[in-house]
């Protein structure tokens, strides 16, 4: 009986953490496969590809918890990654989109584009909440909409020759740990204590898992819908400034299709798209298991036109095999 | 012929930390109402689904017609003649009666070799169908334009035309009028004629009693016994299914009314169909009774003074003071709190801990600096209510989603009582709940009163009302048609008053 249980459990553990496992084993039989891929350089390298993308998943995890979405994060990346890089390209670049713009200090600059961003995040949620627009056509007009703006506004050039100071950002480290990994693991713990020591938070999971109950219950789901939207934008913004640091530029194609992958990312860690459910750890286990599969593919010499059709798949497996979990309980 | 038309023998059924059915066994007869009773949680809506296929048993097995059967699913226990009419009806709103009936198998004709559904057909036998339930409907009516009784016909008819043997009715009459109830039972009466036998699972004894059989009862998912319906009464059946003997239905009271703390003068609602021009008050440490049948618009009534629905004119003076509520958060902030009628639609978060619905309502008393929920204070709150209310979970981390009917509304009852209200509307507040849980309820509300909490009670209950009430009022088609108070209190006069426009 003892011995039956001892395997149940054993048998439970495994099909509630699949996902993770076989994100271990993959590391594992890669590690043992190619020489450099259990190396500082590789995982500095996809740390700092993960922090990024954590960042904006991050920021739409909020959508899809109250059973949104957010499609106009990965076009609103690219508008921050072209305000940034704008205001900070060096003083003597050919180019310069402003020739006569002096050094701004850059606190400014992430200042500014952080509140532009954040208004068309408020945008969406004023009129998710009030015209009960579904976030999914809301957001997909907003998509549009501000890649729009962003051609016009750049005039469809791409942007180079940023200052040093800013690409800093990007490549330096502390204590040989990079940047970027630090900043995500900052908003990563900010939004911990977010969604699981502030009203906000609770008010979310309830909006969430009950927008009618909520309501009674007298939490004023528009206000929540609107700070969940407004701050996705911010953490757009921020990633839209990282981006286009670490890249060396930006054009109006940064950040092009991002929601879909931190959506993907967020479901296969476990946020639920009925809404109500979803943790940070699980979030960065969903965009964990992304890039480390894009690098495994990568050292393993798969070329990047098979790696689409592998990442695909593991969306869709990722996801069937998390919600097998809630079939067996039926 | 064999005597019985279906057994169901020794079926055990297991949840994760659950044994819901324990070697459960079950004999219908051919041509009778078998009436299937136990508390909430006890099994028999597990041991229904185990038969219509919509879970699988660990053990045991069904023989019907005198053969063993395997059914793996719904469709295929409609195909082999059991049909059920849902507790919660899950009908298809925005298609037709036609289209709800045939769903699945429509009548096809062939045009030039490709096959086509002939609506024709379809619509002609759905009429015919819904002769045979006593229904005149258009068959192409969309279902949305039905209220829940008629919905619960064309489920009937549905059952019919797949000529079922067996008819299962899990809560039939939970959101029906007095007039549809007797409507559905000249339904069953009819179908008894022709040999079809129902299973029929309600709480309420008087219509057991009256249309039953046989009487089955079943009490922590094991099996306890089966009795001729006339050989029973009430008393019987609830110590059967409680296990021991009930004694009182409804607690002692000892509140006593006080001054007048809630006015509600010439509420009118925004929708013309609603309510109108509405004038009662509301007594410290009083129950006051809401008396009528569905569709009286109480509901409605209650949920505009809590700022869900929108009024066109009226005041509400509470404790002297005129108080604008435009939103359930002005009502709260006053001290005001309503327990909705529909539990799963607008009560719990299903999906949350029972810790996150009972804090919901007042985290605003748990947040330091402006900012931080304290969860220690969080914990002790909802630890001293699952104590005090006597909530039946493994932990405060457990979801609400897995409770009884009856532990769910107690924790929602826990959510407002976190924030210290005044005045308590409890709209059904033991609907679907059985019945210990129901007295318990009674207790609490009870207890409130005694403190001098003032309680408004809707309840289509008839003994409810009369039992829990210091006063009711009576509405009927949005108007207040009459206030007994206990003296004058009695099924009849209620009755005429919630039927005085009918």
């Amino acid at each position: 009986m003892d011995k039956t249980l001892n395997k149940n459990s054993i048998l439970k553990l495994v099909e509630n953490n699949a996902i993770t496992i076989i994100m271990i084993i993959m590391v594992i039989v890669v590690g043992i496969s190619k020489d450099n891929f259990i190396s500082i350089s590789n995982f500095k390298n996809i740390s700092v590809n993960t922090a990024v993308r954590f960042i904006i998943a991050l920021g739409i995890s909020g959508c899809l918890i109250t059973k949104g979405t957010d499609l106009s994060a990965g076009r609103i990346v690219g508008l921050g990654a072209c305000i940034s890089a704008i205001l900070l390209q060096k003083a003597d670049y050919g180019s310069k989109f402003f020739p006569n713009l002096g050094e701004l200090p850059i606190p400014l600059v992430i200042l500014i584009t952080v509140a532009v961003c954040c208004i068309f995040g408020i945008l969406n949620g004023v009129i998710i909440s009030f015209f009960k627009v579904p976030p999914f056509i809301m957001t997909l007009g907003m998509q549009t909409f501000v890649y729009g703006i962003t051609l016009v506004f750049t005039g469809a050039d791409p942007i180079g020759g940023l200052r040093d100071d800013y690409t800093m950002v990007a490549r330096g480290t502390f204590l040989g740990i990079p940047y970027l990994f630090i900043i995500a693991f900052v908003f990563g713990l900010v939004f911990w204590l977010l969604y699981n020591m502030t009203k906000h938070g609770k008010y979310m999971y309830a909006v969430g898992g009950n927008e009618s109950a909520a309501e009674v219950s007298g939490v004023n789901t528009s206000k929540t819908k609107i700070i969940i939207y407004g701050l996705a934008a911010v953490l757009y913004g921020v990633a839209g400034y990282l981006l286009a640091a670490k890249a060396g530029g930006a054009s109006v194609n940064t950040g092009y299709g991002y929601e879909l992958e931190a959506i993907a990312a967020c479901t296969i860690g476990g946020v639920s798209t009925n809404g109500g459910v979803g943790k940070i750890s699980g979030i960065l286990i969903g965009v964990l298991v992304f890039e480390l599969l894009k690098s495994s593919l990568q050292f393993l010499g798969v070329e990047t036109s098979y790696t689409y059709i592998v990442q695909g798949l593991v969306i869709v497996i990722a996801v069937a095999l998390d919600l097998r979990k809630y079939l067996a309980k039926k | 012929m064999a005597e019985y038309l279906l057994e169901m023998r020794g079926i055990s059924k297991s949840f994760p930390g659950v044994k819901a059915l324990d070697d459960v066994t079950i004999k219908i007869r051919p041509g009778t109402v078998h009436a299937l009773m136990g508390e909430n949680g006890a099994g028999k809506s597990t041991l229904m689904k185990c038969l219509f296929g919509i879970y699988s048993m660990d053990a045991g097995e069904v023989w019907f017609h005198g053969k063993k059967a395997h059914i793996i699913n719904a469709n295929d226990a409609l195909h082999k003649g059991i049909a059920m009419v849902h507790q919660e009806l899950q009908p298809i709103q925005e298609r037709s009666i036609a289209e709800n009936i045939f769903c699945g198998r429509y009548p096809t004709k062939k045009i030039l070799g490709f096959t086509f559904i002939d609506h024709k057909k379809m619509y002609e036998e759905t009429e015919i169908l819904l002769n045979e339930v006593r229904m005149k409907f258009n068959p192409k009516a969309k279902l949305s334009t039905l209220s829940v009784s008629q919905m619960q016909s064309v489920e009937i008819a549905k059952a019919v035309s797949v000529d079922a043997k067996v008819v299962i009715m899990d809560e039939p009459t939970s959101s029906l009028t007095e007039n549809e109830v007797e409507a559905l039972f000249k339904i069953i009466e009819d179908l008894k004629n022709r040999g079809v036998s129902i299973i029929y699972i309600s709480h309420k004894m008087d219509e057991i009693l009256k249309i039953s059989d046989d009487v089955s009862i079943m009490r922590d998912g094991k099996y306890i016994g089966t009795w001729e319906a006339k050989e029973l009464t009430t008393d019987m059946i609830i110590s059967k299914m409680v296990g021991r003997e009930l004694t009182n239905l409804f607690p002692p009271r000892e509140n006593v009314p006080g001054e007048v703390v809630l006015e509600v003068k010439n509420f009118t609602s925004i929708s013309p169909k609603s309510f109108k021009n509405v004038n009662f008050n509301l007594r410290k440490g009083e129950i006051l009774g809401i008396g009528g049948l569905v569709g009286a618009q109480r509901t409605e009534l209650m949920e505009a003074l809590f700022g869900i629905r929108s009024t066109v004119s009226g005041e509400i003076i509470y404790r002297g003071k005129h108080l604008k509520i435009k939103r359930p958060q002005d009502a709260i902030r006053n001290g005001i709190a309503l327990l909705t009628e529909d539990r799963r639609a607008t009560g719990i978060f299903g999906v949350l801990s029972i810790a996150d619905n009972v804090s919901i309502a007042s985290l605003d008393q748990y947040v330091d600096l402006h900012l931080i929920l304290n969860h220690q204070k969080i914990g002790k709150l909802v630890q001293d209510n699952i104590a005090k209310l006597s909530i039946k979970t493994p932990s405060s981390k457990t979801l609400i989603q897995s409770l009884s009917g009856g532990n769910q509304q107690k924790v929602i009852i826990s959510r407002w009582l976190a924030n210290n209200p005044d005045v308590l509307i409890l709209d059904e507040p033991t609907r679907g709940i059985d019945v210990g849980a129901k007295y318990e309820i009674y207790v609490i509300m009870a207890e409130l009163a005694k403190q001098g909490k003032s309680i408004i009670m809707i309840s289509s209950e008839m003994s409810e009302l009369i039992g829990m009430s210091d006063r009711i009022m009576v509405m009927c088609d949005g108007n207040v048609t009459g206030e007994l108070s206990s003296s004058e209190v009695s099924q009849e006069n209620i009755m005429s008053l919630a039927t005085k426009f009918a």
